[in-house]
């Protein structure tokens, strides 16, 4: 089973999140931020990291480069859940070696088409 | 698949409440002009998430209108927008706003549209002649022009992407993948940068494609499969054929053998198989009823610590299941350790089960530094704000009720205490007044102080006040202490003008009321010209309480301890009776009247003579009373049961307990005690009383 480690702050965002991709079947592993998120990434494989941008302590680019510094993570596909609006936050994003990103509102039928294309 | 969403609007409701507070502690704490990136970043960051999550749940107004909001406190955060007092003002505003459009949203009612839009349009005003500059959406790179009408066709894609592809975790195959979607693909792997193998770097990508598609589909579709890697790859895409409905024939497409190598093609077909059907994962969430049921949050550690003592409970609870099956008599050692633990773990789990209703009064106090600096720019006055003992824990429900009371001695501070600067300045004090909330714990009471520096109650005009009202005779005089109680007086106000902040001359009663039900006292400390302090005392906690049994004939009844000063024996030559009637007990030179108990419940005592029974001397509302009972019992903690859930209130009684042995004893309302023995006529009857023990029992 393919497992995704999704990363919001908001609790709302995360219950949607997870409850969809449980759903579809995945494993989810979560967390509250980046500092969360490394901690519970590091020592682990997972197929795919979903992480939301605007968060306390690490943010989500922070959070990226810090992954793809990890041997484990220097190919996992890394999707950063963004705004519209936020362009120049693509470009720092892919700069710290993200995949990808999901533009916010998204709705789980859009989650779940996103990460298919990524991880099947 | 479909998905309620409606399940995660409760969770989203809450943070969003959370986050409006966040947004508004940090916008008071913002200093104008040169604010901390970290603190606008933090309101930034509340605004974001709720526009994200108001976005995703479909809440498009709210989605709308923070989107502005978070515009401007992005210009802020970039240093593009000075930090002014009309944009925290209007911030503030939009706060509010955005607070009562959530409630509304929550309550399932429609939201002010009226208002958003208004404010909404301030904050777009502001923005466009703003000294901000306009982060406009970029456009997106959809260089297509004109061709996003899909027809039919063959797209001819060359695809090479650069050597550091595979670091940014995409992958070719993906890609093939997603065009797959689009039409027929065929794939042409170009090899011909591939180093010697000496020199190959595994992690590197160095192969390149050419593409085929033939499909009904548009630039811009093809375009998006390589969006996420547009800047990683040099591509190029051209439609070689218009309208082909011919040469649909692979074998005659010269494309396909040109530069084929050795090199297996990447077939993509076997993806294919992975697309099975998810499951419709179709749980039908159980509606929210309603938003009343309130929550409350707790530490895990704390849950963590509840759960430990139960266990620690039920290891007790099975030893002694096991004395008592062949209990011999040299077990009662045992039996009596077990007691003692089974009386210490209750007493754990009971302190840990109240920990967790305990929240500190900074809940409460939080709303003071907004109030307080709106009040003050309204009413033209300066005023600091001093607060302290935030983390002074109490109980959630008197937390609540407390709130409104709090809330309105603040104002009248501000409105009535406080004076206007010019005024402050000729009296000599600085122009600035300090208002000060202090709340910290005291002999098993919280106090919650609040104080200011300003004109202190006005005693004669108060009297002037109470007189003309009839409150107080023309020739009586009043010590100073009573005179300021005055202002609780129902329909009292001094002000001399009825400004909108207070002095509709409703509510000083009403705090006075409230603060009372909650078992609670207030006492005004002022002078004139310095300034005032009201002092609230409010039980811990509504739900336990420490309690003196008393017992009248067969009936128990417990006073609550912290009201009850001394017990003592009677001696008849200090009894006075006023008109045959009141009685009272000299006690050191204090006249205190006597309350009957058993002519007030109509229950048969051991005796009537005084002399034969215990007088308890308790206090309520600074005054004094007797409480004349047969005999005094234990002292225990008695947790109340509310007699208004179970039967009715019943004057005289605030709450009902459960005793040990399984009876029901009423606990004593000391000041409903005093009105009912003043009235003289016992009128809650004998009949009430027990069937209101019926009631709980």
């Amino acid at each position: 089973m393919a497992s995704i480690l999704a990363v919001d702050d908001s609790a709302s965002m995360r219950q949607m999140v997870t409850f969809t991709l449980k759903g579809a079947g995945y494993e989810v592993i979560e967390a509250v931020d980046g500092v969360d998120a490394l901690n519970k990434a590091k020592g682990k494989k997972v197929n795919m990291v979903l992480t939301d941008v605007n968060m306390p302590n690490m943010d989500g680019i922070t959070l990226i480069r810090e992954l793809r510094k990890l041997p484990e993570y220097k190919f996992t596909p890394m999707l950063m859940l963004t705004t519209e609006s936020a362009a120049d936050k693509k470009a720092q994003g892919k700069a710290a070696g993200a995949t990808g990103w999901l533009v916010k509102p998204f709705n789980p039928d859009q989650l779940l088409g996103t990460i298919k294309k990524v991880i099947g | 698949m479909s998905i309620d969403m409606s399940q995660f609007h409760q969770v989203f409701f809450e943070e969003s409440f959370e986050g409006l507070d966040v947004m508004e502690t940090g916008l008071m704490e913002l200093d104008l002009g040169e604010a901390d990136v970290e603190e606008i970043n933090t309101i930034f960051r509340a605004a974001h998430s709720i526009k994200g999550g108001a976005g995703t749940f479909g809440f498009d107004d709210i989605a709308s209108f923070t989107h502005v909001m978070e515009t401007l406190l992005d210009e802020m955060r970039s240093g593009s927008r000075d930090v002014t007092r009309e944009a925290v003002d209007l911030l503030l505003t939009s706060v509010d706003c955005l607070r009562e459009m959530l409630s509304a949203v929550d309550a399932g009612d429609a939201i002010d549209e009226e208002r958003k839009n208004s404010i909404q349009a301030k904050l777009e005003v502001m923005l466009a002649n703003g000294s901000g500059t306009q982060p406009e959406k970029q456009g997106s790179n959809s260089g297509g022009t004109g061709n996003d009408h899909p027809t039919a066709g063959v797209w001819k894609i060359r695809f090479a992407p650069h050597p550091h592809l595979f670091r940014t975790g995409n992958d070719p195959v993906r890609m093939f993948r997603e065009l797959e979607h689009l039409g027929e693909l065929n794939t042409t792997v170009d090899t011909s940068k591939l180093p010697p193998f000496d020199e190959l770097d595994p992690e590197e990508s160095c192969f390149e494609w050419e593409l085929e598609l033939r499909g009904e589909c548009s630039e811009d579709d093809i375009i998006e499969v390589f969006e996420w890697v547009d800047e990683d790859c040099d591509l190029s895409i051209s439609r070689i054929e218009d309208k082909s409905e011919q040469n649909t024939d692979p074998e005659n497409d010269p494309s396909i053998s040109k530069g084929s190598t050795g090199v297996t093609e990447e077939k993509p077909e076997e993806t294919q198989k992975i697309q099975q059907k998810l499951p419709a994962t179709k749980k039908k969430a159980s509606k929210k009823t309603s938003n009343e049921n309130s929550s409350i949050r707790v530490g895990i550690d704390k849950i963590d610590a509840l759960i430990n003592m139960v266990g620690e409970l039920v290891i007790t609870q099975s030893m002694l299941s096991q004395i008592s099956e062949k209990f011999m008599l040299e077990d009662i050692e045992r039996l009596r350790d077990g007691i003692d633990q089974l009386e210490r773990n209750t007493r754990e789990l009971q302190e840990n089960v109240m920990q967790i209703r305990m929240l500190p009064i900074s809940f409460s106090f939080n709303r003071f530094p907004r109030l307080v600096r709106d009040l003050a720019s309204k009413l033209g006055k300066n005023i600091e704000l001093k607060m302290s003992g935030e983390q002074t824990e109490l109980d959630k429900t008197v937390m609540e009720k407390i709130g409104d009371p709090l809330v309105h001695l603040v104002r009248n501070s501000l409105d009535h205490g406080i004076e206007m600067p010019e005024v402050r300045k000729a009296a000599g004090k600085p122009e600035t007044g300090v208002l000060s909330l202090n709340a910290y714990h005291e002999s098993g009471s919280i106090v919650i102080e609040i104080s200011d520096d300003g004109a202190g109650l006005n005693t004669e005009k108060i009297l002037q006040k109470a007189r003309e009202k009839g409150l107080v005779g023309e020739e009586e005089e009043l010590p100073d202490e009573k005179i300021h109680e005055l202002i609780f007086a129902p329909g009292f106000s001094t002000a001399d003008q009825v400004s909108d902040v207070s002095g509709r001359g409703v509510g000083m009663d009403v705090v006075m009321k409230n603060i009372r039900d909650l078992g609670g006292v207030v006492e005004i400390k002022s002078e004139k010209g310095k300034g005032s302090t009201f002092t609230i005392r409010l039980p811990l906690t509504l739900a336990i309480l420490d309690g003196q049994l008393i017992r009248v004939g067969r009936h128990i009844y417990i006073i609550p301890l912290v009201s009850i000063i001394e017990s003592i024996q009677i001696e008849e030559e200090n009894c006075n009776s006023i008109a045959g009637k009141a009685e009272l007990y000299k006690l050191r030179e204090e006249y205190i009247p006597v309350v009957r108990l058993h002519k007030l419940f109509n229950v048969e005592p051991d005796s009537k003579k005084l002399s034969n029974g215990i007088l308890v001397v308790a206090e309520s509302e600074g005054q004094k009373v007797g409480v004349f009972v047969d005999d005094l019992l234990a002292q225990q903690q008695v947790v109340i049961k509310s007699l208004e859930t179970n039967y009715q209130k019943v004057d005289g009684i605030s709450g009902a307990t459960i005793l040990g042995d399984g009876t029901v004893a009423m606990i004593l309302d000391l000041p409903g005690l005093v009105d009912l023995s003043k009235k003289d006529s016992g009128r809650s009857s004998h009949k009430e009383v027990l069937m209101a023990e019926e009631a709980v029992a």
